[in-house]
């Protein structure tokens, strides 16, 4: 089944046009990587799919398991199992680590009518998988994200989307701030979610993320648009030529 | 992590103000207004000693020819005093020896307010609960005070100030109006005239208060001002610890609470004392709620002396209050954490005044304000050093914390040091909740009101930690509910 289908979507914010007509379906159990220059809207395309206040859809539809994704408020898209690993994490100064995201996956469980995680329960699932990503667990105590290094903030995101069990991931920029052992470390969490029945949306400036997960489709995005797709291939012929061809296409 | 949960529950559950019920029973009132009658007929109704009497008509006295203040940051339609009741009470006896003799409408009240005026509830709750001890103030009379002889034992004396006149007069007498005195300020000076209840508290030499201690007032008559007075000696070497809740009922017309707590530490004393303040704030108009000009002090007289003043305001119109600490004896300790959150129409001037006279005096405060709707949230703090205050130290920090963008934070330190030895610091900051933080949460899963709450907590998280366990979970509630439908 496709878990994400987005059909000519617009969208704009503070009036300026970013994504100009993008369509893109994303089976489940497929990892689909989105390349792409700078300013072309791939940011943009994770925080629309999301629903960030003031990234308007000015046009086009997305569909998530077959359910329109778009008319849903921020927390009833995830909910409804769709998770942005974001590329700046905010800092939550008070809120310990472990509180914040039990509460999160209490709140999601609560919207799905599911029984809440007992406390027990929850300690020994994080702590497990703490220990996979390399975290220690008084930093979970600690208020979330505050003060932690980019590889810290970037393992809690997969610390957190472990936790969540999402369908559907959006991975925006997650290399960026890694160094080759934290990067390894993400990816192998990132690897561990790989399922039949989730999909997962990579996006990325740089091949060397696709060398630890590895996709199944590449999609170029240029300008607001997808201008070519293809197989994993595609991904180290971007990184041998740039994107310079693909620009004249979308101008 | 359950305290966050329970919050999240409880402000999809709960309504803006849920103790804004009225409690209907039959009530015996004071003629409207204020004169010297008045205060003879207060102080008759209390059988009250002559000396008390005096002091009362000394303080009217002063009064009239007082000021009301207009210094602090709020605006209010000023009140008509002839056109209230300085005292009701409810019409069965005061001060009944037991449960029994209370109006059975009485004790359904603080039974939907949740609290707890048979022992043997708080006895039979779970074990290894901490119990505490309540005095219930019921408009101008405290109608039961709860554990008095277990905490006779221990030599500590709890009882409405009414019963400490009659029984305790010379221990009153020594200590009444000696932190605040009768002219200190035209509110306090009213209260010293018409108060009618509120709580006496003598822990004796080296004795550690069994259990907490709590007051709990509540507004119920309709044009009735509420004066209370606290008292509270720890006496040399004791430790106490005081919490003070209060609630109304939703009314249209605005009400004053002008009350007086003054809080005595002796040599190497502890006070801890906490306040949830949750009078009724008015609709989110303005219209109603309760005015709240508070005098607060403590005087830290003995060495190595200790008060910690804890507060929670989410209620109230318009809220005056400044707990401060007098830190005469040396090597004496003042603490002010603070929470104050306003929303709607609300305006809070609050802070507190650090007075530094002896040698290696310190205080630290902590004041967290957070404003939403169209309040206003002023701190107003008063840090100073007299000459022989060497060695005195202050840590300030000010955070303010803008939901949305028609509301206001104001701070006003005042740091004053007539010694080059004294170090002080003040830190201050204002944010705005961010955006990206609230989209942040939301896409883990929380409602928009479910992540301003934990955002909020978040914020306030240091003063909170401060407060006795059980209440802080109530506190982070009240916290919560305040906050709903202040962003969007």
């Amino acid at each position: 089944m496709t878990a994400l289908s987005i059909s000519n979507l617009t969208v704009s914010v503070d009036t300026k046009t970013i994504l100009k007509g993008l369509s893109l379906t994303v089976p489940n159990g497929e990892v689909h990587a989105i390349m792409g220059p700078n300013g072309a809207g791939k940011s943009t395309l994770g925080y629309a799919l999301a629903g960030r206040p003031n990234y308007a859809v000015t046009g086009g539809t997305a569909t998530f398991n077959g359910e329109d994704l778009l008319d849903k408020d921020v927390h009833e898209r995830a909910a409804a199992g769709l998770y942005l690993s974001f590329q700046y994490p905010l800092e939550i100064p008070g809120v310990p680590a472990l509180t914040f995201l039990r509460t999160a996956l209490n709140a999601q469980k609560k919207l799905r009518g599911e029984d809440e995680v007992s406390a027990p329960d929850f300690l020994r699932r994080v702590r497990e998988v703490a220990k996979s990503l390399k975290i220690d667990m008084d930093m979970l105590k600690r208020p979330l994200n505050v003060g932690f290094s980019g590889g810290e903030k970037k393992r809690m995101e997969v610390l957190q989307m472990a936790m969540l069990e999402p369908k559907f991931l959006i991975l925006d920029e997650t290399d960026s701030g890694l160094d080759i052992d934290a990067l390894k470390v993400v990816s192998d969490g990132v690897n561990a979610l790989r399922s039949p029945e989730r999909g997962m949306l990579v996006i990325t400036h740089y091949q060397r993320l696709l060398d630890h997960i590895k996709p199944d489709q590449v999609h170029v995005l240029v300008a607001g648009r997808i201008v070519k797709s293809g197989g994993p291939e595609l991904a180290l012929e971007l990184e041998a030529r740039g994107y310079d061809e693909y620009l004249g296409v979308a101008a | 992590m359950a305290a966050v949960k329970e919050t999240i529950d409880t402000v999809a559950k709960l309504e803006t103000y849920e103790h804004g019920f009225v409690t209907d029973i039959e009530m015996e009132f004071a003629p409207k207004g204020l004169n010297a009658d008045i205060v003879r007929f207060i102080s008759a109704k209390k059988n009250e000693p002559e000396w008390m009497l005096e002091l009362r008509l000394a303080a009217f006295e002063r009064w009239l020819t007082m000021e009301e203040p207009d210094w602090a940051k709020v605006n209010y339609t000023r009140v008509n005093y002839q056109d209230l009741y300085y005292y009701a009470a409810p019409k069965k006896k005061v001060g009944p020896k037991s449960l029994d003799e209370i109006d059975p409408e009485i004790l359904k009240t603080y039974e939907k307010l949740g609290i707890p005026l048979r022992e043997q509830m708080v006895l039979a709750g779970v074990e290894g609960a901490p119990k505490y001890a309540v005095d219930a103030v019921f408009d101008s009379v405290s109608v039961i005070t709860t554990f008095k002889d277990e905490l006779k034992k221990y030599g500590v004396i709890f009882c409405s100030i009414s019963e400490a006149l009659r029984e305790h007069p010379e221990l009153v007498r020594q200590y009444l109006g000696t932190v605040v005195p009768v002219s200190d300020n035209y509110f306090a000076a009213l209260n010293a005239a018409v108060f009618s209840d509120g709580s006496f508290v003598y822990v004796p030499p080296g004795v550690r208060c069994p259990m907490e201690l709590s007051t709990y007032f509540r507004i119920n008559a309709e044009n009735t001002g509420q004066f209370e007075r606290t008292l509270i000696i720890a006496d040399k070497g004791a430790y106490v610890s005081y919490l003070e809740g209060c609630t109304a009922p939703q009314r249209d017309e605005n009400q004053l609470h002008a009350a007086v707590v003054e809080l005595i530490a002796l040599d190497d004393a502890n006070i801890k004392y906490s306040t949830v303040q949750n009078w009724y704030p008015g609709d989110a108009e303005g219209k109603g709620g309760i005015y709240n000009f508070v005098t607060k002090r403590a005087d830290c007289r003995g060495a190595r002396s200790k008060v910690s003043w804890t507060q929670v305001e989410t209620g109230s119109a318009v809220t005056w209050k400044y707990p401060s600490c007098i830190l005469r004896g040396d090597d004496s300790v003042g603490e002010f954490y603070s929470i104050a959150v306003t929303n709607g129409a609300q305006q809070a001037d609050t802070g507190t005044k650090m007075i530094h006279l002896g040698k290696n005096t310190r205080s630290r405060i902590i004041s967290k304000g957070v404003s939403a709707g169209r309040s206003s949230n002023t701190y107003r703090g008063l840090v100073s050093a007299h000459a022989k205050a060497t060695g005195a130290r202050n840590f300030t920090q000010c955070d303010s914390l803008l939901i949305g963008k028609t509301c206001a934070a104001h701070t006003v330190p005042y740091v004053e040091s007539d010694t080059a030895k004294a170090q002080f610091e003040h830190e201050a900051t204002t944010t705005r909740l961010s955006e990206d933080q609230l989209f942040y949460a939301m896409q883990r899963g929380l409602s928009q009101e479910e992540a301003v709450a934990l955002l909020v907590n978040g914020f306030v998280r240091d003063v909170l930690q401060e407060l006795p366990m059980e209440f802080a979970v109530e506190a982070q509630k009240l916290v919560a509910i305040s906050l709903e439908g202040s962003v969007g």
